[in-house]
């Protein structure tokens, strides 16, 4: 299972150990956690929610697209789900290619994908209350009521 | 029968994590339109639509047995 929601803490070194490959001259692994401070604002703690089943698809997706991107490339990626911490561990991302630009090169589309396409939702919890991000500034809409190949593609 | 499933704040704003409806026979924007008057919900023109867990366009037909999901827009990572 190289694309993983888990309700668990994530075990970093087993997402790494998925791309160990013996063609493979670097691994690059992103850790995403919570973050306390944005602009000034105290978080207390996050709540993530996925559509599990949808989420699990489209970090697939993503995988193939940088197979066919970076030849040789291998990809893993778990999201966490449910309440975390200041500190926690939301997302690991391992990428393991041939040479190393490649891997930094795929794992940071890798991430950037799930911002725009794995139907993962967080809630913030500040002193003063809580809410869903999303597209905070509202500047991203769909008309056709599905992202554009240009959004899908870029 | 058709299963609806709302997430992040459209579950807030509808109550429930899944609605039950007959929607063949509609289109996406049709029922998104539908719901969005009887619940009130808010922001629909940044909300996606999934049927059967792939993005779908608003003019796509919804057959009996979809599963239809709306994604507001997603903050993962």
């Amino acid at each position: 299972m190289m694309y993983q929601i888990s309700k668990e803490p994530i075990d970093i070194q087993a997402v790494i150990d998925k791309v160990v490959q013996r063609e493979a001259g670097a691994i690059t692994t992103f850790i995403g956690t919570v973050r306390e401070l944005t602009k000034g604002k105290k978080t207390l703690f996050l709540i993530y929610e996925a559509y599990e089943a949808m989420a699990v698809k489209k970090l697939e997706q993503i995988g193939q697209e940088i197979e066919q991107r970076w030849e040789g490339s291998c990809v893993a990626i778990t999201h966490r789900v449910g309440r975390l911490d200041i500190t926690d561990v939301a997302v690991v991302i391992a990428v393991s290619t041939p040479h190393r630009a490649d891997a930094y090169d795929a794992n940071r589309y890798a991430i950037e994908r799930i911002k725009e396409i794995v139907p993962i939702w967080k809630k913030e919890h500040w002193e003063e209350g809580e809410a869903w991000m999303g597209n905070q500034l509202e500047t991203v809409a769909y008309p056709s009521g599905k992202p554009e190949e240009s959004d899908l593609n870029e | 029968m058709n299963k609806v499933l709302f997430f992040a704040h459209l579950r807030d704003a509808v109550g429930e994590e899944f609605l039950s409806v007959d929607a063949s026979g509609k289109t996406v924007a049709e029922l998104k339109a539908e719901l969005a008057a009887k619940y009130n919900l808010p922001k629909m023109d940044t909300v996606m639509t999934a049927v059967n867990e792939e993005f779908a366009a608003n003019d796509e037909v919804i057959r009996d047995g979809d599963e239809i999901a709306f994604i507001p827009p997603v903050s993962g990572g």
